[in-house]
Parts: structure tokens; sequence; C-alpha cells
């Protein structure tokens, strides 16, 4: 009898070896075109665009990428270490300094109806806007690529981490309140050992939703904005017709989301407390 | 100027009606003392107003007229002075059994040292039984654990007066049985002066000095103050064997189910009547409860 955790590990494996089995099938250069291959070369990949690297390519540019990561031989040839590097920095920093303003003002609204009232129209309005929408004005207004990337993580991050606050800190418990207004706490006393502790599940989530909006956020903005990050290299190599590497940056950016996640998710079991 | 401990004068509860109807009267004449370390609960039915009386009494609710005196100091606001334990236990959940303990030390002493708030906690857990549990979390507690860490938590802040909403109402009858002996002892040697809110006779008559009976609502009062005249240290296993222990009961029960919704006549300012039902059954030993109006049995309170 295995268990369920087990099983459903060998589960994932035979999918995935399935899906590669398919894929790598299906991408197989003909056998009988083998000799052209010298002639299909000089007349630019004819029959190549229609196919898609194989699996075992793939595979075979990830180790010698990851082997290497931080490489820099020039603006257009940079590790993807470095890529990924250039687009967590700008991730985190947009995301922190969106947390910084979020989290306060969501607790100022999750404490009173009336900033509640005042606020919520502002943020109804602001919240449904595409970030990239902000990319013009912010290049405009900032003249600045990469401070203007950051500001599109920041504006992206801020609403779900403000709502979230807002929402948590206004369900906090009344009897948790109570007691601390029983034991004569103050109002920041109380917000910091009573409601913070209470909310922070919920804030974390907000965190969680926020970070993953701002990864899938960066690479577009990235693609606008160009120079450096991981979404500049995906599109820098669509332009050199390097599939193969656009599908391992893909692949990697996939990890890296993975990665961010399982991050808070950490940090919120941290705070997760049962009723 | 009066000696009472506690005095609560004309206290009355008014909910603003959606436009046109009457307001919502919840109680009103609410007129009762507690004195030091003394033991009062009381009883009445459900949404009568029991706890938006004693909410008003720990200040987390204010009346709509009428004032509560504190050593002759109005209540304003909540206080370390009243300690409560409230229905639900409202322990915080995110701070293991010691933690929440020492969450209230803490507030009450600011200037102890960390040493000293965690002795003073230990100490009362002990007092309770759960210095095994230390370091759970309230969720991994029974029921009766909680509520035993929420009554450690009120006595650890030595709360001049401690206030206790229905505090085993979520119990089955024999952890009831238990936290009531300990909640007595603790009483006992602490001296305590306690003020509770229970819909179960036995508990009051097993606890109480004094209980305090509620008609019912929409304009409730306090109609009656009955006396529990029956010498302490109680043992449940020992008071139901006296006589007068069933007098008592049948008198409150006869309350609770025929009388409580009567609007008591004559002056309303000399609610609660005091009743002692006991001496009166003594003195003429007649089994059924009777409401005695002759002079020297009924004592005023005011
Ligand atoms: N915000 C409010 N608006 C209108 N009426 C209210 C409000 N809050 C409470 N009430 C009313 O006040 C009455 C008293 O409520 P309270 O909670 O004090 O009752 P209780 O005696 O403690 O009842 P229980 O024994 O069920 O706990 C109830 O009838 C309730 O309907
Ligand atoms: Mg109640």
């Amino acid at each position: 009898m295995q268990s369920i955790r087990s099983r459903s590990i060998i589960l994932s494996l035979t999918i995935l070896f399935v899906l590669l089995g398919i894929w790598e099938l299906a991408n197989q250069a003909p056998a009988s075109s083998e000799a052209l291959t010298e002639y299909e070369l000089l007349m630019g990949g004819a029959d190549q665009e229609a196919r898609v690297p194989p699996p075992s390519a793939v595979i075979k540019l990830a180790i010698k990428e990851i082997g290497n990561p931080f490489y820099d031989a020039g603006p257009n040839d940079k590790g993807i270490g470095i890529q990924l590097g250039y687009s967590l920095y700008r991730v985190l920093t947009g995301f922190i300094l969106a947390a910084i303003i979020a989290i306060p003002v969501g607790f100022v609204i999750g404490m009173s109806p009336l900033m509640y009232n005042a606020l919520n129209p502002f943020i109804q309005v602001l919240r449904p806007i595409s970030p990239l929408a902000w990319m013009p004005l912010a290049l405009f207004i900032i003249k600045d690529s990469e401070t203007s990337a950051i500001f599109v993580i920041f504006i992206c991050s801020i609403w779900p981490m403000l709502i979230n606050t807002a929402f948590g800190v206004a369900g906090v418990r009344k009897d948790w309140i109570n007691v601390a207004r029983t034991h004569e706490l103050g109002a920041l006393r109380t917000a910091f050992t009573v409601v913070l502790p209470a909310a922070a599940p919920t804030i974390l989530t907000g965190m969680r939703i926020s970070i993953g909006i701002a990864w899938l956020v960066i690479v577009a903005a990235e693609m606008l904005v160009g120079g450096t990050g991981i979404g500049y290299y995906v599109w820098n190599e669509w332009n050199n017709l390097d599939l193969t590497s656009v599908i391992f940056s893909i692949l990697m950016i996939g990890m890296v989301g993975m990665l961010l996640d399982l991050g808070l998710n950490a940090a919120a079991r941290l705070v997760q407390y049962q009723e | 100027m009066t000696k009472h401990f506690l005095k609560v004068e004309n206290l009355c509860k008014r909910y603003k009606s959606p436009k046109g109807e009457k307001d919502l009267t919840v109680f009103e004449n609410v007129n009762f003392t507690i004195e030091k370390g003394e033991y009062v609960c009381i009883i009445g039915h459900s949404g009568c107003g029991k706890s938006t009386i004693i909410n008003t009494l720990a200040g987390l609710d204010s009346p709509t007229e009428g004032v509560v005196l504190m050593d002759n100091r109005e209540v304003a606001g909540p206080s370390l002075d009243r300690g409560m334990v409230f229905q639900n236990y409202s322990l915080l959940p995110w701070l293991s059994t010691l933690d929440n303990v020492r969450f209230g030390v803490r507030a009450r002493w600011p200037n102890w040292s960390k040493e000293k708030i965690t002795s003073h906690s230990r100490e009362y857990l002990e007092m309770v039984g759960l210095k095994d549990v230390l370091n759970r979390k309230p969720s991994q507690l029974s029921g009766g654990m909680r509520q035993r860490v929420s009554i450690a938590r009120a006595f650890a802040t030595q709360p001049k007066l401690l206030l206790l909403d229905e505090p085993f109402g979520a119990l089955d009858a024999l952890t009831r049985g238990n936290i009531q002996e300990e909640l007595i002892k603790i009483w006992s040697h602490m001296q305590q002066t306690i003020f509770m809110i229970t819909h179960d006779v036995d508990e009051a008559i097993l606890l109480a000095d004094k209980i305090l009976l509620m008609s019912n609502g929409p304009n409730a009062v306090v109609a009656e103050s009955v006396v529990v005249d029956i010498a302490r240290p109680r043992k449940r296993s020992e008071i139901i064997k006296d006589e007068s222990y069933y007098h008592l009961r049948n008198y409150l029960v006869d309350f609770l189910v025929n009388r409580s919704d009567e609007r008591p006549s004559g002056e309303t300012e000399a609610l609660p009547r005091s009743v002692n039902p006991i001496s009166s059954f003594k003195k003429k030993p007649r089994p059924e409860p009777v409401v005695l109006n002759s002079s020297e049995k009924i004592e005023m309170t005011a």
C-alpha cells in the first residue's frame, strides 16, 4: 500500500516522460532531410521554422547555460543567471516598496470605515488598469527605463496587498479587539500585538498574489524596455530565432516564479494559526 | 455616599430602531450592588440583556442611561481593574497557552522583567492544572482546557472585579463540575470579587452568594436578588443532600419558568426585591416556594 504522495510523484513523472517523449518524437528532423541540412541552413532554415526544438536540445542547452550562468560577454550575450538576477532585483524592489506602502495604508483602511469609504473609489478605478498601461507615462515622467520597470512592478503589486491587508484587518474578530481593550492596550500596541498577528495570514496571501502578478508582469515590462532581464532575454533570443533558448528561458521563468511562491508560502506558514 | 464596592444605578440600554418604530429597550431600571469579595451570579432567559450588562460593567459597552460606579468612580471605559472572561474564551490563537497568560500579565505590569512575567503566569496556569501544556496553541486544547487558560489569564492580572460571561456554557457537565470546583477553590483563597452570567441554576447555587434574576426582555429588569444562604465551603456532592438546596432551586426554577414574564408591580425604584428563600423555608417549613411579603423578610437593596 503506497501513500497518495508517493503515488502522485510516480504519476507526475510518468506524465512528464510521456509528454517529453511525444514532444521529442513529433519534432525529430525527418531522416530523409538529413542530407539537406547544409542546404537548409543556407536557406535560412525554412524547415526549422516549422519545427519546435526537441527536449533533448533544450536539455543540452540547459546543462550548458546552468553550468555557467553568470558569464557576461557584452550587452546581447549574458548568462541566464545574470538576466534572472536583473529581473528578480526589479521585482523584489518594486514589491518591497509596494509592501511598505500597501500594508500600513491597508491597516488604516481596514481600521477606519471613514478612510475605507474615502479611498475605495480610487482603489476601484486604479486597480483594473493593466500595469503595462502605466509604462508610457512612467517612461515620460521618470525618464529612466530601469526605474520605470520597477514602478510598473510597484503599481501592479500594490493592489492585492492593499486590499488583503484592509480585508484582514477589518475582519479581525471583535473578541480579540475586546481582549486588547480590557487589557488597556494602546492603539499601537493593539495594532502590533493583536491586529497584525490576527490579519497576518490574509496579508501574506495578498503578498503571494502580488509577487505572482509581479513576476508575470516583469517579463512583459522587460520586453518593452529592453536592455537586461529575463523578458529582454526571451525577446532577444526570439529575434535571433533561437527557439531552444526561448524554451529554456520560458522554463526558467516558471521555475523562478515557483520558487518565489514557495518562499512566500513558507513565510505564510510561519504566521498561520488555527482557530 | 455609598460604601458599596460596585453600584449599578438605573442602568438602561436602548437601541435605535429603523425609522418610525419605537426604540427597542433591552433593559431598564437595573439596580444592584456588589460588595468586595462577593460572588454574584445573574440568571435570565436568552436575549434579556445579560451580556450587555456585563459588557457595560467591563466598560466595553456604554449604557443609554444610568451609571456603573466602582469604588465610587464612574466606569467610563475598559480597565485592567475589571478582568473579563468571555463566553467563547477569546484566547489569541496564535499564542501558546503560556503566552496568552503572559499577554495579560505584561499588560498589567509593564515594568516587570521577562522572568517575573513568566513565573507569575506559570503559577496561575499551575493553579488551574495546566502546567503540562504551556507550549500548546489553543487549537490543540480541549474546550475545558481553553476555558481554564482564559480563567488563568483573568486571575493572573488580579483585577478588582472579575467578570465571567457564561464561562461554562460550552462545556460538558463533567468538565463543568471540575472547573467550577477549581474556580471556587481559587476564589475562596483569593477573595476575588466575581460577577458571573450563567444559564445553569445549579451552578449559580454552588458558586454564588447572591443570584440576580432578570425578567424577560424587551424592557427587562432585574426583578429579584436571591440570597444563597448555604454555608461554605460548598461541595456539589454535599449540598444536593440538603433539603434547603432543593427549596432554593425550586424557587429559582419557578421564577424562570413561571414568573419571568411578569412585570413586577409597584415602585420600580425598589427593584430588585431581596429574597432569602432558604431562611424563610427554615422558619416556615412548608415545601412549596412562596413569595414573601412580610417586611421582616424583605431587605431593600439601596
Ligand atoms: N446592535 C444591536 N441592535 C439592536 N438590538 C441589539 C443589538 N445588540 C443586541 N441587541 C439586542 O439586545 C438584547 C440583549 O442581548 P444580549 O446579548 O445582552 O443578551 P443575553 O442576555 O446575553 O442573551 P444570551 O443569554 O443568549 O447570551 C437582544 O435581544 C438583542 O436582540
Ligand atoms: Mg450573552
